[in-house]
């Protein structure tokens, strides 16, 4: 259903990091899982329009006014690392 | 320029952000240049259980600028989320347009840029999505991290991608000129590169011609990096001679090679290769279901329309047409916005002469504002006034130099012609009394008038010298005009 | 009467009465907390001290005849993955644990505004995914029936300390069934308001397109109350339906006449224990007797739901779950260990010429968000992250999830049909009672498999509610699920309130509470 390797290359789209074990217990999980998902090919669903909201309503705006911003010590207060200024993080050159 | 031995394919992808007040998604301010994270809150830091609502102005200003450049536009169109993850991207994904962008379609009529006429590059799409912030290197100071400043993230950005249409790095850059003045117009962006209200990226390859009438097409690289317009032209101007010193060396075409993303090293004045991650392309776009879809009325596109005003080619052309202007007065009328232009009409239907008007607005005016950072509406003297001192000039009241110097003397003093003429002390010098001078000169000069009349009509110049030593205030060009007029009478 | 004994409708009676004050109610849930809490687990955090303060400010301003919200004085608990202002919001997550929202959830700000005292946070499913709150990373809640069991999920402990009589009303999220379900297997009542009643802002979003917040409580009637306060148009959630909120609390106790009631055979079929299908077929037979005439419907997507749900849900959870990646908040990998790891593993591919590998190689960014989020996930959340990421990537997208997508139509279109005919479809909420703690834990896809009758009303948007309706022979409190179409929980809540005018399971006390009582 889903291969050792391609949980490896969602892994890495995914942003996390797998042991080897949890790797292997993935694989065996989700591949059970997407089996019971292959329910799914029974139902025709040709012509159907897809269902992205449950409600589908149209044209909701906002106003285009300023509202006052966090104050900086405010918008930093939850960051792991940081500066008086900024955000820090490993640096993000030689990467696209 | 040699003709050179192959065609060069250019497409660009044009992200301009949009002169709204507050963000896309949340009211935070768009105001550039203010200390980093002073313009963030819950939303566009993208704190957890917080929700983006659309901002309309942001939606108005995507649609004028597909009615602007000839678009369908989308009566529905819905948002997407593209899932990367940037440590300026807070919430891991961009909310962006995917399949029903707002605007498909279209067209941009460029200048093409030898001056024969018009070259016509066609938009394949226009959408709306948003900025992220902004990451800080400072390799220099010997930092091994990055700095993040979210102040830009969310703010409202319009992707345009043009179909592979233009044929020179010059194209290209007069696209990207024309485009600018049309959303400057159009108050849709300020397109400001520097400040990055305006960045480009270009792809580009060469169709190169074989002997059978063909062409093979060069791997298709896309170019980033630029922070000029000048920077976009030599970068393509760089990349296609590469691209040919490539092909010939290693023959590859395109498909030979994936897809290559290069930058413009501006200090260098070449494109390197940047990495580019293999993974990072499978976006896995799907619909935003925080935001609900837009749809657009015909006479909502109506009312819209009608806000567009008169866009720069139309003007151009009128200029062109009302005004007998030329291609480059045209030009650099236009290029000034909305203001000036409706200057300049005024001064050129107030004087009569569009020309004079032309050369005024674009010689003194438009010096004027450069050496002063002035904008039109801060110029000091209305069109109204101005063109009461170009009449005096074309009726021979005064001479250009000494127009200048009154010029000089009211926007100075924020005087009328007449109190800059008064305070100057420019003695007007009465018809009859020019002619009584100039009728003298010519009885004591037979010389000269000999020499006229054998054709040398620049003989008069020594008359002229002769008159301002007898009286400085007459004007040149008057007795210069006077002189061969009796002259011409003494023939008949 | 035991202050316990009462409702929230009730104990809000006698504070407009002044037979009781604020201070003693508050104390009373705060007394309660302490001696069953300990055994229940059902609060990550009390706010004691601020209780307090709240409730005789209450009784200050109700001294001094000032006008009061609508649930002055009654102490409220808020599943921990709604965010309130300067307390902190885990979700009962790693990842989450020391982060202090600098806002207030919408419906926390309707809470303060109409006077409820937030007494404090309730455990759950790390992010709400789960159906027994035991992927909580932060604590265990059991089931206060059995203290062996689940008590469900994912809002595990927001029906647990309403089972429990620690507090009146409780505030959850239902995205597939995470009101329902728990409010089903301990005993209490809970509404999931149609998608789009109850602003989502400053709810931590799991699947955006489902999720949904409402109230759990004893009766109907309390859950009418408290929707009444949490519902309404909400300008910062552009999902939220503009819409007036009916008078719910004072429309609760008008009989509903010639009401409809639809059931559908597959969800009283195979799978359902015998026990659930006696309370629901008893269930039915009650509403008979009040008037209301029974008729069979079809679903005949229904047996799609779980497969269509949770590619949908993990679809949007991937994304929703992205912006936990160690950079703007919450938690991030020890870094220095982290490079010196990165560092070692480069020195050994480079020893042994793995130039292919070494080039592959995280990046320190990419490493940082891979370890950040690898600790600060439990396996639940990964799993979910997994099966999303998988369902939305290049290849896979249009087999699964926009099939799924499609069905989802074909599910919503079977709703709108059967509701033609009835006003109500009844049915299980669960197929068991509470299974024991521990019992499917490994086994996630028997765990999705139990949302079966749930998930398929977040599909639709649906409004729906859970209300006890039996025991099974060991003890074990059973859950009758009434749906209605979009908008009509003023129908649920009354249909639902005739129904317990009519029994009394829904006051039946766990045992616990009277062993403890007796012990102390």
């Amino acid at each position: 259903m889903i291969s050792l390797a391609e949980i490896e290359k969602v892994a890495v789209l995914a942003r996390l990091l797998l042991t080897p074990a949890e790797s292997q217990q993935m694989t065996e999980q989700l591949g059970k899982i997407l089996e019971y998902m292959s329910l799914l090919n029974e139902v025709n669903t040709e012509n159907v329009e897809p269902l992205a909201h449950a409600v589908e309503l149209t044209n909701v705006f906002r106003e285009d006014r300023v509202t006052p911003s966090l104050d900086r010590e405010m918008a930093l207060a939850n960051a792991p690392h940081r500066d008086e200024e900024c955000y820090r993080v490993p640096a993000v050159l030689g990467e696209v | 320029m040699a003709e050179q031995p192959y065609t060069i394919v250019i497409g660009l992808e044009v992200h301009v952000q949009l002169l709204t007040e507050s963000k896309l998604f949340c009211g935070c301010s768009t105001k550039f240049g203010a200390p980093p994270n002073t313009q963030t809150c819950p939303i566009c830091i993208g704190m957890p259980g917080v929700l983006p609502v659309m901002n309309r102005r942001a939606v108005e200003l995507a649609v004028k600028t597909g009615l602007a450049l000839n678009c369908e536009i989308a009566r529905f169109s819905k948002w997407d989320r593209k899932n990367y993850y940037y440590p300026d991207l807070p919430k891991g994904f961009q909310i962006s347009q995917y399949d029903l962008p707002i605007c498909r379609g279209g067209y941009l009529d460029v200048p093409s840029p030898n001056r024969e006429g018009m070259r016509r590059i066609r938009i394949i799409r226009v959408h709306l999505e948003e900025d992220a912030g902004k990451s800080m290197h400072d390799e220099k100071a010997g930092r091994a991290d990055s700095r993040i400043d979210l102040n830009r993230a969310g703010t409202p950005l319009l992707e345009i991608v043009t179909q592979p249409d233009i044929r020179s790095p010059a194209e290209a850059k007069a696209f990207l000129t024309e485009l600018k003045l049309l959303l400057n117009y159009l108050e849709v962006s300020d397109c400001n590169m520097q400040e990055g209200s305006l960045r480009v990226d270009a792809n580009i390859n060469l169709h190169i011609p074989t002997e059978d009438g063909q062409y093979v097409a060069t791997p298709i690289v896309e170019v980033k990096n630029m922070n000029s317009f000048r920077a976009v032209e030599r970068a393509l101007t760089y990349e296609a001679q590469r691209q040919y010193e490539a092909f010939l060396e290693t023959g590859h075409r395109l498909g030979d090679v994936p897809k290559q993303t290069r930058g413009w090293d501006e200090d260098a004045q070449l494109t390197r290769p940047q990495r580019s991650k293999e993974e990072s392309s499978d976006y896995r776009y799907f619909p935003e279901p925080d935001l609900v879809p837009v749809t657009v009325t015909d006479a909502e596109l109506e009312a819209l329309r009608q806000q567009l005003g008169e866009l720069p080619a139309d003007i151009r052309r009128r200029l062109q047409e009302t005004y007998h202007l030329n291609d480059y007065d045209s030009d650099v009328i236009v290029n000034q916005g909305r203001a000036f232009v409706d200057y300049f009409c005024q001064l050129a239907d107030t004087c009569g002469d569009g020309k004079m008007a032309a050369n005024w607005a674009q010689q003194d005016v438009l010096r004027t504002l450069n050496e002063r950072d002035w904008t039109i509406t801060q110029f000091p003297i209305s069109a109204a006034e101005l063109a009461r001192l170009l009449c005096r000039v074309k009726s021979g009241e005064l001479d250009t130099a000494k127009a200048r110097m009154v010029f000089g003397h009211m926007v100075d003093h924020q005087a009328t012609v007449d109190e800059a003429i008064q305070s100057l002390g420019i003695v007007q010098v009465d018809e009859t009394e020019l002619r009584q001078l100039c009728a003298e000169l010519l009885a004591s000069n037979p010389k000269v008038v000999a020499e006229v009349k054998s054709g040398k009509d620049k003989a008069i110049g020594s008359l002229v010298g002769q008159a301002k030593k007898r009286n400085p205030h007459v004007n040149p060009a008057r007795v210069k005009e006077i002189c061969l007029e009796l002259i011409r009478q003494e023939t008949t | 009467m035991s202050l316990s004994e009462l409702t929230a409708s009730q104990l809000l009676q006698q504070l407009r009465e002044g037979r009781i004050k604020a201070v003693e109610v508050v104390a009373h849930s705060l007394r309660q907390i302490d001696q069953y809490d300990p055994t229940v687990g059902a609060f990550l955090r009390v706010n004691r001290d601020h209780a307090f303060a709240q409730a005789e400010e209450i009784d200050r301003r109700r001294s001094r005849g000032e006008k009061l919200g609508k649930l002055a004085g009654l102490p409220v608990a808020v599943k921990d993955n709604i965010c309130t202002q300067g307390e902190p919001t885990t979700c009962a997550s790693r990842m989450l644990k020391r982060f202090v929202p600098p806002y207030d959830a919408t419906v926390i700000a309707r809470l303060k505004a109409a006077d409820a005292i937030i007494v404090g946070k309730t455990n759950l499913d790390e992010f709400a995914m789960g159906g027994s709150t035991e992927t909580s990373a932060l604590g265990r809640t059991c089931n206060p029936w059995d203290v062996t069991r689940i008590p469900g999920g994912s809002s595990g402990g927001a029906a647990a300390c309403v089972a429990a009589r620690m507090v009146p009303l409780s505030v959850g999220s239902d995205t597939g069934g995470s009101i329902r379900q728990p409010a089903a297997l301990c005993g209490v009542t809970g509404l999931k308001p149609t998608y789009g009643r109850v602003s989502r802002f400053g709810l931590v979003a799991f699947a955006s397109s489902l999720d949904q917040i409402g109230p759990l409580a004893q009766t109907a009637e309390d859950c009418a109350l408290l929707l009444e306060v949490l519902a309404g148009h909400d300008p910062k959630d552009a999902t939220s339906i503009p819409q007036p909120v009916p008078p719910f609390s004072e429309t609760v106790r008008q009989p509903l006449e010639g009401l409809r009631v639809g059931w559908v055979r597959e969800h009283l079929g195979e799978g359902v224990s015998p026990s659930v299908l006696a309370a629901i077929q008893e269930a039915i037979k009650v509403f008979q007797s009040l008037g209301a005439k029974v008729e069979e419907v079809e679903l005949p997507h229904a047996r799609y739901a779980v497969a269509t749900y949770y590619i949908i849900a993990c679809s949007e959870a991937s994304s929703n779950l992205a912006r936990y990646d160690g950079v703007h908040y919450g938690y991030r990998t020890d870094e220095k260990a982290m490079l010196a790891e990165l560092a070692e593993e480069r020195r050994v591919l480079q020893q042994q010429g793995k130039s292919e590998a070494l080039e592959d190689l995280d990046t320190a960014l990419v490493r940082m968000y891979r370890k950040t989020r690898a600790e600060g996930f439990g396996a639940e959340v990964k799993r979910r992250i997994m099966l999303g990421t998988y369902a939305l990537s290049a290849g896979y997208y249009d087999a699964y999830y926009l099939k799924a997508l499609k069905v989802r139509r074909l599910i919503r279109q079977d709703y709108d049909k059967a509701f033609q005919k009835v006003h109500v479809i009844v049915g299980p909420v669960t197929p068991t009672p509470a299974f024991a703690l521990g019992e499917k834990i490994n086994d996630p896809l028997a765990m999705y498999l139990f949302d079966l009758f749930t998930v398929g009303t977040n599909l639709a948007g649906l409004p729906a509610i859970s209300i006890p309706c039996g025991f099974s022979e060991d003890g074990m409190p059973i859950g009758l699920h009434l749906q209605a179409p979009p908008l009509e929980e003023e129908t649920l809540l009354r249909a639902a309130h005739m129904f317990q005018q009519v029994t009394d399971w829904h006051r039946r006390r766990p045992p616990l509470l009277d062993r403890q009582a007796v012990a102390t």
